[in-house]
């Protein structure tokens, strides 16, 4: 049941994104080149998402999951050095080239060499991530 | 072009529902950062037929609609040095700050939470000076 909602959620999410155009590299730099030919496509994405979004965790009040277990716990407001130090990294790393996680994946049948050149980069970096993030924990009180 | 925007908010719906599904149904986040990382670094070993089944979906999907009625095109960069500095930057980042753009952006935003925002701005920020850098200075390499 699990894996059934995940592959619906998944394959929806992918289905999104690609009638969106947000795994058309061009636009999502054409939304972070504010200075350029601004392409405001990605806030519509932004914005159509967070509604039905902010539909469901509404409707997370006095239920539990459909597979049973609780929902998410809101994370203490916590502004420390390793929330800004990832989100900096991963922004440089998402305007160079336009891509981010979810249209990283959602476009690799059509995203040719690069795609997949993308996709192991990514995948070694989210490998290395952890002992740098638990450095961060230590050594940073708040950012 | 307007089009564009209509298509845009059709798809952000759909993310969004696929977001509503996913915590409704299983009470998780629908972050991809988070799915795909935690299968990576083996934090997340006992979920990995959720998570394995969420990635299908979203591979397969889009695979379907490009070779049916909707040829996709990611205009990715030739220059694979750049991907994979940037693909490690993301890779490295979304872990780090414990989220992407599903994460932090759809997921976070909706709900209000602090993080979500501020880790938005930032990197949209980030990435805002990252596209400047490339075009004014670098020449787009």
């Amino acid at each position: 049941m699990r894996s059934l909602i995940a592959l619906l959620a998944g394959g929806l999410f992918g289905a999104g994104l690609h009638v969106s155009g947000m795994t058309d590299t061009a636009k999502v730099q054409g939304f972070l080149d504010f200075f350029g030919a601004w392409d405001p496509t990605l806030a519509f994405v932004m914005g159509g998402a967070i509604v039905p979004m902010a539909l469901a965790w509404i409707a997370t009040k006095n239920r539990t999951p459909v597979v049973g277990g609780a929902f998410p716990e809101k994370a203490d407001p916590v502004l420390d050095r390793r929330l800004i130090t990832g989100a900096v990294l991963f922004g440089v790393g998402w305007g160079l080239v336009g891509l981010c996680p979810g249209p990283a994946i959602a476009s690799l049948s059509y995203g040719g060499i690069g795609g997949f050149v993308f996709l192991i980069a990514m995948a070694g970096g989210m490998f290395g991530a952890p002992p740098i993030a638990r450095r961060l924990d230590k050594t940073g009180l708040a950012a | 072009m307007p089009i564009d925007w209509i298509w845009g908010l059709v798809g952000g719906v759909m993310i969004g529902g696929a977001g509503a599904i996913y915590l409704l149904g299983n009470g998780r986040i629908m972050g991809v950062s988070g799915i795909l990382g935690g299968l990576i670094d083996g934090s997340a070993r006992a979920m990995w037929a959720e998570r394995g089944a969420f990635l299908a979906g979203l591979i397969l999907v889009p695979a379907l609609l490009h070779l049916s009625f909707s040829p996709g095109s990611t205009q990715l960069s030739g220059n694979f040095g750049l991907v994979a500095m940037a693909g490690l930057l993301v890779g490295l980042g979304t872990r780090i700050g414990n989220g992407c753009t599903s994460g932090h952006g759809v997921c976070g935003i909706s709900r209000l939470s602090l993080r979500g925002i501020v880790a938005t701005c930032v990197y949209i920020g980030a990435g805002a000076v990252a596209v400047v850098l490339l075009r004014q200075i670098l020449g787009g390499l």
